[in-house]
């Protein structure tokens, strides 16, 4: 804790605090338009001067999740009546439901891959960061060095002997491919991140454990790693937030069953015209699982590391 | 219960010697002090002992087994850290039961048992406590805890109490002494402080720069110190050294310093070089008549005792004498020497010359 000398002045405060809130605002307001244009219609998301205030609808997310087919009014007006407020809104446009669009299972591709490819990552580093800082390690700042030179290359430097590569092992365009390919990625990270996390973590909570009857694995696993939960959480974080925006690798990779949604999301302007409001929608349930996963980690994120008990 | 052998043990990082053909043994039921400045082994010797560390060369027996490559968790031996290392995502009864809990005891045995030892240390009142805002006193205890609980062969102590007030440490060195009296462990305890060494070991090894000086009672070691540097490092203030003219030849019980002579115990042993005598302040009288005569130049008063600093003809020499005895500053006296308390020391090897005083075998 720190506490500055002088108490600030109401002014101070209350300057430094408008500051806040106005940069707060100033980052905050794209993400609200596109949230807001999520739920606009088609016609107001075009509209100008741009709408504030308008007629909330869920026609975004119905064409987000769905195919439709134009069908002429005498048709239409053969039709049972609608099932659903789903139909209703399609056949407003005279169009009936075609069928749910890939925009779902894109989703849970990425999903899969995201959190799989993070786990990963995390599981392996942690290991690999231990290692790193607890035994003595032949060339181990060699090492150390070699596995972040794997990060200094852009991906689309390699994006084409991965390709080549994937090809030949049967991997491209599979949920295991491009685990194992955000995995390789984001290692590097996760060591180095890790390593620093585990390094400030005193031997002897470890050595305490070895003396009071426990393995190294027990003591590694019972008494350093919730140590190092705070690492582990914002280590996941940028792995999942690396592994989720991945764009380029994705686009090259995949094409049909392990697209993830950053690939996908853009071809949806492209059908039946500029659809913003789908596009919007997706991309609001796009951003919703790295926040959620975020708020829920932020507890370890702020706790800080508890280095109480050991008097440094 | 445990007697531990150590026999020529060393440990070396890479080119780096931490701990040299060490020797010692530790009787059962002893509490032994590793004494020695910052730097020079004492934490290796006794995380090679409790097998935090593998040795590099020599052998370590526990009740005659020879342990020392055996993992922490086979040897029963408990470990106070310097720091404490509680687990800090555990309570203080957790943190006190995690021995208990790889033993795999059973929860009812193992809240009886940690509730005795909390009884023991005066804890019981702080069981369901974090152990983050614990104060130093009470860290301390839970440490011995979680030393205590699984009854083991003998404890290894790391400087426990150089993290506490100093007023502190002194209560807590009792306590410390009177919970090793009562249990009756084999204690082996790592300090810096010779006070501390003396007032609490039944023995001492005094170690320096990866080395055994010297390995006895807290008497021995401070009445026959075996090397200069044991001299010097024991006692406060500290051995007074003079440089003695001249070689010594055996049987001789007589030495002159800067052409003064002086008596010493019959000698055993003799030195060809540079040889250095030692007496210790308070085996130094004033003595109108005596040799050297020497002009005081600073007191200091310490409540039953005073130390004077006085320049003589022999070099600088500090005494200390009953506070009764009135001294001035600028004051001539002359010293007389308790020749049978006097050491001399070979300044080539460091080492005491064998003399009526220091018999010819160390512990003997
Ligand atoms: N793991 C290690 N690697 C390298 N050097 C070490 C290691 N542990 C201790 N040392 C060195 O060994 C020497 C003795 O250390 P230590 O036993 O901790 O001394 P003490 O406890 O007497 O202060 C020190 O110089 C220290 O730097
Ligand atoms: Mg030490």
């Amino acid at each position: 804790m720190s506490h500055s000398i002088t108490d600030a002045t109401l002014r101070q405060k209350t300057i430094a605090g408008t500051l806040v809130i106005l940069y707060a605002s100033i980052t905050m307001v794209p993400l609200l338009w596109i949230f807001m244009t999520g739920f606009k219609t088609p016609p107001d998301s075009i509209s100008y001067p741009p709408k504030i205030v308008y007629q909330p609808s869920l026609e975004g997310y119905v064409n987000l999740f769905t195919t439709r087919t134009r069908v002429s009014p005498e048709k239409l007006a053969e039709l049972p009546p609608p099932k659903n407020f789903a139909e209703e809104i399609v056949r407003n446009r005279e169009m009936v439901i075609a069928g749910p669009s890939k925009f779902g299972e894109r989703f849970l591709n990425s999903i899969i891959i995201g959190f799989g490819s993070t786990f990963l990552s995390i599981f392996l580093g942690t290991l690999a960061a231990y290692a790193f800082s607890r035994f003595s390690i032949p060339l181990a700042d060699d090492l150390l060095f070699f596995i972040l030179s794997t990060r200094m290359m852009p991906p689309i430097a390699v994006a084409i002997p991965i390709f080549l590569m994937y090809r030949q092992l049967g991997l491209s365009d599979t949920h295991l491919g491009m685990i194992l390919l955000y995995t390789a990625v984001n290692i590097s990270l996760a060591v180095w991140l890790l390593k620093g996390f585990i390094d400030e973590i005193p031997r002897e909570y470890e050595e305490a454990a070895l003396i009071d009857g426990y393995t190294r694995f027990q003591a590694f696993y019972k008494v350093v790693l919730p140590q190092a939960a705070t690492g582990i959480a914002s280590t996941a974080i940028f792995c999942l937030i690396f592994a989720w925006n991945e764009y380029a690798f994705a686009v090259l990779l995949t094409s049909g069953t392990a697209q993830t949604a950053p690939p996908f999301i853009p071809t949806i302007i492209g059908v039946g015209g500029l659809d913003w409001p789908a596009v919007a929608a997706g991309a609001t349930l796009f951003l919703l699982p790295v926040m959620i996963f975020t708020v829920m980690l932020r507890k370890h994120l702020l706790r800080g590391i508890t280095f109480g008990a050991v008097r440094k | 219960m445990a007697e531990i052998v150590i026999e020529n043990l060393c440990k070396r990082f890479g080119a780096f010697t931490a701990v040299k053909e060490s020797s010692f043994t530790i009787e059962d039921g002893e509490f032994f002090m590793l004494l020695g400045p910052s730097g020079c082994g004492k934490t290796t010797t006794l995380r090679m002992i409790a097998g935090l560390e593998i040795p590099s060369g020599g052998k370590i027996y526990l009740d005659g087994e020879e342990i020392s490559r055996r993992p922490p968790s086979q040897r029963d031996i408990a470990f106070v850290f310097q720091m404490f290392a509680l687990y800090p995502h555990l309570n203080v009864r957790k943190n006190i039961g995690y021995p208990l809990a790889s033993q795999g005891m059973k929860r009812r045995e193992r809240t009886a048992k940690i509730l005795e030892v909390a009884k023991i240390l005066g804890i019981e009142d702080i069981l369901d406590h974090p152990v983050s805002g614990l104060s130093g006193g009470d860290r301390q205890r839970v440490a011995l805890g979680r030393a205590i609980v699984r009854n083991p062969k003998a404890f290894m102590m790391d400087e426990p109490l150089g993290a506490l007030d100093a007023e502190f440490r002194e209560r807590m060195a009792l306590e410390l002494r009177a919970l090793h009296d009562r249990m009756g462990a084999t204690t082996v305890y790592v300090t810096h402080d010779q006070l501390e060494a003396m007032q609490m070991g039944d023995k001492i090894v005094v170690m320096n720069n990866a080395v055994v000086e010297q390995f006895g009672t807290p008497k021995e070691i401070y009445e026959k110190p075996e090397s200069l540097f044991v001299a010097d490092f024991i006692g406060s203030p500290s051995m007074n050294f003079l440089d003695v003219d001249g070689a010594i030849a055996e049987g001789q019980s007589q030495v002159s310093v800067k052409g003064i002579p002086i008596a010493v115990p019959q000698q055993h042993e003799s030195a060809a070089g540079d040889v250095i005598l030692g007496i210790r302040p308070e085996h130094i009288r004033f003595s109108d008549r005596a040799n050297p005569s020497a002009r005081v130049c600073a007191i200091e008063y310490l409540g039953t005792t005073q130390v004077i600093t006085l320049q003589s003809d022999a070099g600088s020499i500090k005494a200390r004498v009953d506070s009764s005895q009135s001294v001035e500053i600028g004051e001539r006296v002359g010293l007389e020497f308790e020749s049978c308390r006097i050491s001399l020391f070979s300044s080539a090897t460091g080492k005491v010359l064998r003399s009526a005083l220091h018999g010819r075998t160390q512990d003997g």
